[in-house]
């Protein structure tokens, strides 16, 4: 059989429908034929058969206002999802705390994985990534919240959000603020007394910050 | 006819077409018209079965309808798992939609085992109406399927030649997904003028979060629940993710819980610490698009050609839409010639091509590059390293992949150093 390309069912549909019109009743068939035919090939030329761009199609039944589909969130049920933190402090929760109190935080709850201080540590390969370095970015060997991080409340809220990796949201939110101290002074960007709390992280300002920039690719014959 | 001739031959002992066609005429066929043409089934006297390999299996009854089906015995690709990730065996696909249990995975915290009638997604922000939706609420919206690829920016390994396409690039995969477009459930939540920003968040155990740039919703974004004709895999965010055509593998989130429309990036540790790169003397961040690639999977490392004909196959596929050319080289980046694409070519999805190649038994290397329809080329590993510098990390690398081919008819990887 003479087989085009056969990406669309449609091209299949009519070759079957010609073959049978060979070998039984020309009169009936091809009026059908002809017919399918010219459906076919005007799905060809509006387009919507082989092209995906068209997304979302039109539905040929007008859109009401709204579908009146799923329900109001109340303001508790937002409370008690929106957990996130913004590089100016948004989201950030009452509570507070120090490189001290973070430190004893730190080796019972992270030194497993991080290792002792997380510190990059001679010889051995940790489980987990190292956290702790000077703040020069040129020289790293490793990235670290030092020498990489741009904003400190991300600190916050990933250790709030995912650590540690086995038992995640399990601190309080002193202890999250007591490690993220922690983590800050052991990189040397706060001093060892800094207390942590929602007013003074965001004005952390993170070595690494002045380095970032936004893709401004666009697509094009230059590779940058 | 052919086709039963074929599919006899694939062993030297079985039907020769001189023994079907002797046959025909000796023996007795059943001859019969279907509506599609003619097809022969030959019924074969006793004493052929002796000589013939495969007419004891031809002549018993094999296992009747089963509910769930699976690949033939003689058929094992697998993915390639390590602890956080498992690769897409590339070089044993053969066509654009990659099986769903093929399919690459990437998790921070492990896959989550979530109940659908839990399951809940919560709009809110700057929006005017917060609300939450159920899965079942997300399938009564309006659905849309598209087929489009997703690949990890974390995509390219390198180091050794006995290495595979799945090796080098196994983290990107196709599925045809369904859901709903996200415009149509922010059109529901009512988007405030100033929200440019949205964060996504997942409900693994890693409550991993990127923040979108709003306008993805009103081009292409959709929230889906089906994966090539069935519910989506847990591993690929059952019941519900979030999918972004084109755009890096991560900010697809997985399991989608709750997205907050903002004025401003979250700067979450997925944005900032990972997924960006040192470029220059600067870190590159927000880089959404994946970048064009292709690569060739056949003939790749572990397979052997032979002298003679062969055919090039290999897939291309760009973030930023169409693949429009796709060129290979088989003396080394001497010359290249125009592929052939599958169509049809769809926009942000893997694309195959093919060409036909005589191999005259010599030592050669073959590669493929792609261009897109903004114009851009695949290049090089040199061209990213010139503009970029050495230190450049493990993110959105894209560089033309070549493979040797050695007299014994073997293919290696040839892996390039990024000095």
């Amino acid at each position: 059989m003479p087989y085009r390309k056969a990406h669309y069912p449609q091209v299949n549909i009519k070759t079957k429908q010609m073959h049978n019109c060979r070998a039984g009743n020309k009169l009936i068939w091809l009026p059908l034929a002809a017919g399918l035919l010219w459906v076919v090939s005007a799905a060809f030329v509006e387009g919507n058969f082989g092209k995906n761009t068209a997304l979302p199609l039109t539905d040929t039944v007008p859109w009401p206002a709204t579908f009146g589909l799923g329900r109001a969130a109340t303001a508790a049920d937002i409370k008690a999802w929106d957990i996130d933190v913004s590089p100016d402090g948004q989201g950030l929760p009452v509570g507070q705390g120090t490189a001290v109190a973070g430190k004893i935080v730190y080796q019972t709850k992270c030194a497993a994985c991080h290792g002792k201080t997380g510190e990059a540590e001679a010889g051995i390969k940790l489980p987990a990534p190292v956290l702790v370095s000077d703040t020069v970015f040129a020289s790293r060997k490793t990235n670290t919240i030092g020498n990489y991080w741009p904003y400190a409340t991300t600190v916050f809220d990933y250790v709030r959000r995912a650590m540690p990796y086995h038992a995640p949201q399990s601190l309080t939110n002193n202890e999250v603020y007591a490690v993220t101290a922690y983590l800050l002074s052991a990189n040397k960007i706060i001093a060892a007394d800094a207390v942590m709390n929602a007013r003074s992280l965001p004005k952390v300002v993170m070595p690494a910050r002045k380095y970032y920039i936004n893709d401004d690719r666009k697509g094009g014959p230059e590779v940058k | 006819m052919e086709q039963n001739h074929k599919e006899g031959s694939s062993k030297p002992t079985k039907l020769s077409r001189r023994k079907i066609l002797g046959g025909m005429a000796a023996a007795g066929i059943l001859y019969i018209q279907t509506s599609l043409g003619k097809t022969i089934k030959p019924v074969l006297p006793a004493r052929w079965r002796k000589n013939d390999a495969l007419a004891d299996e031809l002549i018993t009854p094999g296992p009747g309808p089963s509910k769930i089906g699976g690949r033939s015995p003689y058929e094992k690709p697998q993915r390639l798992p390590s602890d956080i990730s498992s690769r897409t065996p590339l070089q044993d696909l053969i066509s654009p939609i990659t099986p769903s249990d093929l399919h690459y995975e990437r998790h921070h915290a492990g896959v989550p085992n979530i109940d659908p009638e839990k399951y809940e997604l919560l709009i809110h922000g700057m929006v005017n109406k917060p609300m939450k939706f159920t899965l079942r609420d997300l399938k009564r919206f309006p659905a849309v399927s598209r087929i489009c690829f997703l690949e990890c920016s974390g995509n390219f390994r390198s180091g050794k030649e006995t290495m595979t396409a799945q090796e080098v690039c196994g983290l990107t995969s196709q599925s045809e997904w369904t859901g709903v477009m996200l415009s149509t459930l922010f059109r529901e939540v009512g988007i405030k003028p100033k929200a440019d920003w949205f964060l996504a968040e997942g409900a693994d155990a890693a409550y991993l979060t990127r923040s979108i740039p709003t306008r993805k919703a009103w081009e292409d974004a959709m929230i889906v629940y089906g994966q090539n004709g069935e519910a989506i895999r847990p591993e690929q965010g059952y019941p519900a993710r979030l999918l972004l055509p084109g755009w890096e593998g991560n900010m697809n989130v997985k399991w989608l819980r709750r997205i907050e429309l903002s004025d401003q990036p979250f700067m979450t540790r997925e944005e900032t610490s990972k997924y960006t790169y040192p470029v220059k003397d600067k870190i590159r961040q927000f880089s959404f698009e994946m970048d064009a690639r292709s690569i060739i999977t056949s003939p790749s490392y572990p397979a052997k050609v032979e002298p003679g004909w062969n055919e090039i196959r290999g897939l291309a596929w760009t973030g930023r839409g169409k693949v429009t050319k796709v060129e290979v080289t088989i003396d080394a980046g001497r010359t290249w010639q125009v592929a052939q694409l599958q169509e049809p070519v769809l926009s942000k999805a893997h694309t195959y091509f093919r060409l036909l190649w005589y191999w005259d038994g010599g030592e050669t290397e073959i590669a493929s590059r792609v261009t897109d329809e903004t114009g851009y080329t695949q290049p090089t590993l040199k061209q990213l390293i010139d503009y970029r510098g050495a230190d450049m990390g493990g993110y959105h690398l894209n560089p033309i992949t070549a493979w040797q081919i050695k007299r014994d008819g073997s293919v290696l990887f040839k892996p390039e150093s990024r000095k």
